[in-house]
């Protein structure tokens, strides 16, 4: 391990600020997939835009590899960095740096906390959308790289949509200002494309999101049913109807008795082989007509029984369970596979029933958690990595799950991102053509590939694209060049 | 040179897929993903220039060119699942075409964007010109999950997918999207669609720009409309300025927005007859060909009065429309470049960005439909132009000569 370099980045960042020892950086290791572990070679955590900006800076003047880093909860791997990378953690940067209610706007660092955001624009009657279950500890920097979504983007929007204007510094340390206040795109749409793109193309050093006015009204419904494919058939008559609910969730019966087990218990009908939760909001009169839509489509669909809710403390009830689904299932063993997967809406009751299969050929627990309305699948798959033929059963069930929702027309990550978990599943969904294509974007924006290097696209898989030249002044040669690993 | 490339492209598609134009332009008129390909492929061989046509109702047919690429070939909408809400379409079916056959099965693609119905998908989604329900559906990009593009160099790209929700690779669509084919030609769409809304209900109110912006300001967070545009009395044909709102939704919902709209914000409210809504809309959209220049402004609400003013003063009131509640302003009419560029300088330093969505060579050239980028960022452009066009076969003014 370089000192050299571990005294360049303090004398940004101040020697308080960059880790080395291997206790440390164990901290970093790990992203929530218990599958995926590297440790980088050191950590450095920059406080400001301008620390950040430096930071880049030098590492490429020595042309080291670097991975940013928000609240490492990508469950993709994408957050990783290998032993010869910097990781910049992003988690000082996190002041939300102006509000602006009447323009519904707020400029934020990458390091702020989802729901901190939120919290702070309540008071103006508004709030940030994207809402993914870990809101209470991912950032918003790390959404803006995973596209992240939520139950509520059904109605509203993934980040992609929520984003306005956002400062990127590049990996050669150019700093560059992408859309516009009003989110109309500045020449062709590099924030669209910035978004989602882990990572690789650059670290968001400042970001500009949408805020929307609070709904007037909420109500929320929670369906139980006998049959996975009625609770299906169910949802897509709700959308058929021309109603967009708010957010429109199913748990299988796997889920929802971890849930009912754990101290998160919300009321759940155990025998229920899946839950529906459906939440419809807006102004009150509308809200009202909705839900009785809603209602009448949940029962005449074979809904056992349709509780409700108003009340703010009531919803939470039922909310409760599938907020802590994930936390529940990971009482369930010591390691939880979290998966994530897109069909088409109609495939839903098919593709359930096809990870049932692939549940037993295996002879494995898993239980579902999703967002029906966009068909976006949460199959978790509980396990002990420790039991080494197990774990390869879980790799091997995972890769099933994957090819059976892209036979069914999907995609294999509707959210979670694709990182170094799922790099492998691409040329499943992308030719070598379109994997060459975005390797040249990649190229466009990071020359020599240094932002989070060997993640998203598997480079042996692709087509060779026509390379756009890297023009970078080499570092003088009698400079000594600093190394990490 | 015409002959010899008019001959190379029919021994490459057959002689039904060329034509000529009067001053002997080749014109290719390929019926696959697959031949629009081979073109490129060619062209990218040989050197030859591009000029990409869609139905040729929105951008003219000018730019200069070897050859002119005409997507009017590929005009099937491939595939409808209403089930799932998405469709299929290739990029020269008419907007036209696409809402009768997907009206046929309870579904629609919530979309008005400026121009006539025969405008071509793939014009849209490569100017990404939305219309005024861009309020309630988003931008034009919030409706396209994924694209087959034909690079420059005649390379075949599947970017995104056909499911509503989906972050695998790169975003490689929003590029294409907006990218006014600079990075390569669109050739076929996947499209995010909606259920057919049961109540479709449209009012207008009249006034003075003030007492109609100021309206719109009192009325957002109370009313939820799909579309709350403001016209100009030009656009509206109209003595005064029109605000004009659409309410979308079931029945109920619906009743309730009007009702709030007409008992708040202090307007005279007429609801259009459902009969007549179609056409006041339809006007609306094809009031943004009655002058050569049409461009947008990426303005926020709060400075669209003194955008407007900006744009009478320089250029003149013309045709114009805007968001009233969301932004956004569409002008259309005649001026000197010199005066675009004037009201372009003028905007940037408002951090507003105008994009020339249609205007005849010579401005496009002169201006570029995006004109300078903020620093750094014309270097990424010219890179990502280099990756998807390399031999720049593509006839696409984006930034325009240099002053
Ligand atoms: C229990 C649980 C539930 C979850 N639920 C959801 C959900 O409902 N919806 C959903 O979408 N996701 C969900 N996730 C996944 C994850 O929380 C999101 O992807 C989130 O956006 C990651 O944010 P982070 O700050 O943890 O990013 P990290 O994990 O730290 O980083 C993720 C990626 O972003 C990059 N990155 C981070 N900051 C920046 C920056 N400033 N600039 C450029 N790149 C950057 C990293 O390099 C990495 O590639 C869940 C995760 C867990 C553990």
């Amino acid at each position: 391990m370089n000192a050299a370099l571990r005294e360049a980045l303090s004398g940004i960042v101040g020697p308080r600020w960059v880790r080395h020892r291997a206790a440390e950086l164990a901290t970093y290791a790990m992203d929530g997939l218990p599958t995926h572990e590297s440790a980088p070679a050191v950590v450095v955590l920059p406080a400001s835009r301008d620390e950040l900006i430096a930071v880049v800076r030098l590492l490429h003047r020595e042309s080291l590899p670097f991975v940013a880093r928000g609240a490492g909860t990508g469950l993709s791997g994408g957050a990783l960095a290998a032993p010869n990378a910097v990781l910049i953690a992003l988690t000082r940067m996190k002041h939300i740096l102006r509000i602006d209610a009447a323009r519904r706007r707020a400029v934020v660092e990458p390091g702020v906390v989802n729901t901190r955001l939120s919290e702070a624009t309540v008071p103006f009657g508004l709030h940030y959308v994207p809402d993914p279950s870990s809101q209470s500890a991912c950032t918003i920097g790390g959404n803006v790289a995973e596209n992240a979504g939520g139950p509520h983007c059904l109605k509203y929007g993934v980040t992609t949509n929520h984003v306005a204007e956002l400062e990127v510094v590049l990996a050669d340390g150019q700093v560059v200002r992408l859309g516009s206040p009003h989110g109309e795109p500045w020449g062709p749409d590099l924030v669209g494309l910035f978004v989602g793109s882990e990572g690789m193309f650059g670290v968001a050093t400042e970001i500009t999101v949408r805020l929307e006015p609070l709904p007037q009204a909420v109500r929320t419904l929670l369906a139980d049913f006998t049959t996975v494919r009625a609770a299906s058939e169910a949802v897509s008559a709700i959308i058929g109807a021309g109603i967009v609910p708010a957010a429109l969730e199913m748990m299988d019966q796997a889920c929802v008795a971890a849930v009912e087990r754990s101290i998160y218990a919300a009321g759940y009908p155990t025998d229920a082989a899946a839950v529906l939760l459906v939440e419809v909001d807006g102004a009150a009169d509308a809200v009202a007509a909705e839900f009785e839509l809603v209602d009448g489509i949940l029962r005449s669909h074979g809904a056992r029984s349709v509780q409700t809710a108003v009340a703010p403390a009531d919803r939470a009830r039922l909310w409760q369970g599938r907020k802590k689904a994930f936390g529940a299932m990971g009482r369930i063993a010591p390691d939880l596979a979290v998966q994530d997967a897109v069909v088409p809406r109609s495939a839903l009751p098919d593709i359930l029933d096809r990870i049932g299969e692939i549940r037993d050929a295996h002879r494995l627990t898993i239980s579902n958690v999703f967002h029906a309305g966009d068909g976006n699948l949460h199959p978790n798959i509980s396990f002990d990595r420790r039991d080494v033929a197990l774990a390869e059963r879980v790799r091997q069930a995972s890769r099933e799950i994957m090819e059976a929702c892209v036979a069914a027309g999907g995609s294999i990550t509707g959210e979670h991102g694709v990182g170094n978990d799922k790099i492998g599943y691409m040329p499943l969904i992308f030719d070598a053509e379109t994997l060459g294509a975005m390797q040249a974007v990649r190229r466009a924006f990071d020359p020599e590939e240094r932002a989070n290097p060997g993640k998203v696209v598997p480079v042996h898989a692709c087509r060779e694209w026509h390379a756009a030249p890297a023009a970078r002044p080499r570092p003088p040669a009698a400079r000594p060049r600093m190394a990490v690993g | 040179m015409n002959d010899a490339i008019a001959m190379r492209l029919r021994a490459l598609l057959g002689p039904h897929a060329v034509e000529r134009d009067p001053d002997g332009l080749p014109r290719a008129v390929p019926d696959s993903p697959d031949a629009m390909a081979a073109i490129c492929g060619a062209a990218h061989a040989e050197g030859w220039k591009i000029r990409v046509e869609g139905r040729t109702t929105w951008l003219p047919a000018d730019a200069p060119a070897d050859l002119a690429l005409s997507t009017r070939g590929l005009e099937a909408v491939t595939s409808v699942s209403p089930a799932d809400l998405v469709a299929s379409a290739q990029a020269g079916a008419s907007l036209d075409l696409v809402r009768r056959r997907l009206a046929e099965q309870g579904m629609w693609l919530a979309l008005d964007p400026p121009g006539r119905p025969e405008r071509s998908l793939g014009s849209i989604a490569a100017t990404a010109t939305a219309g005024p329900l861009r309020l309630g559906f988003g931008p034009v990009r919030d409706h396209v999950l994924g694209a087959t593009i034909v690079t420059g160099d005649g390379r075949l790209v599947h970017a995104g997918g056909r499911v509503v929700k989906n972050v695998a690779g790169y975003d490689l669509t929003k590029l294409h999207v907006g990218g006014f084919g600079g990075f390569g030609i669109i050739a076929e769409l996947h499209l995010r669609l909606r259920a057919l809304p049961r109540a479709d209900v449209t009012l207008v109110a009249h006034g003075s720009r003030d007492a109609l912006t100021g309206a719109a300001r009192d009325l957002s967070g109370t009313v939820n409309p799909a579309a709350l545009e403001l016209l100009s009395p030009a656009l509206a044909a109209e003595p005064d300025w029109v605000l004009a709102g659409r309410f979308l939704g079931t029945e109920a919902g619906v009743q309730s927005e009007v009702q709030r709209l007409v008992h708040g914000g202090g307007l005279q409210w007429q609801q259009v007859p459902a009969d007549r809504a179609a056409a006041f809309w339809g006007l609306a959209a094809r009031a943004a060909l009655g002058g050569p220049v049409t461009l947008r402004l990426g303005v926020l609400a709060d400075g669209l009065d003194e955008t407007i003013d900006l744009i009478e003063r320089e250029l003149t009131e013309g045709l114009l429309s805007a968001g009233a509640v969301n932004g956004m302003l569409r002008w259309t009419g005649d001026a000197a470049v010199e005066r675009l560029r004037a009201v372009r300088r003028t905007a940037a330093a408002r951090e507003i960005p105008m994009t020339i969505e249609r205007a005849p060579w010579a401005v496009r050239h002169a201006l570029g439909h995006f004109g300078a980028y903020r620093e750094g960022v014309g270097q990424l452009v010219g890179r990502l132009r280099e990756s998807f066009d390399p031999g720049g076969c593509l006839s696409v003014a984006l930034e325009g000569a240099m002053e």
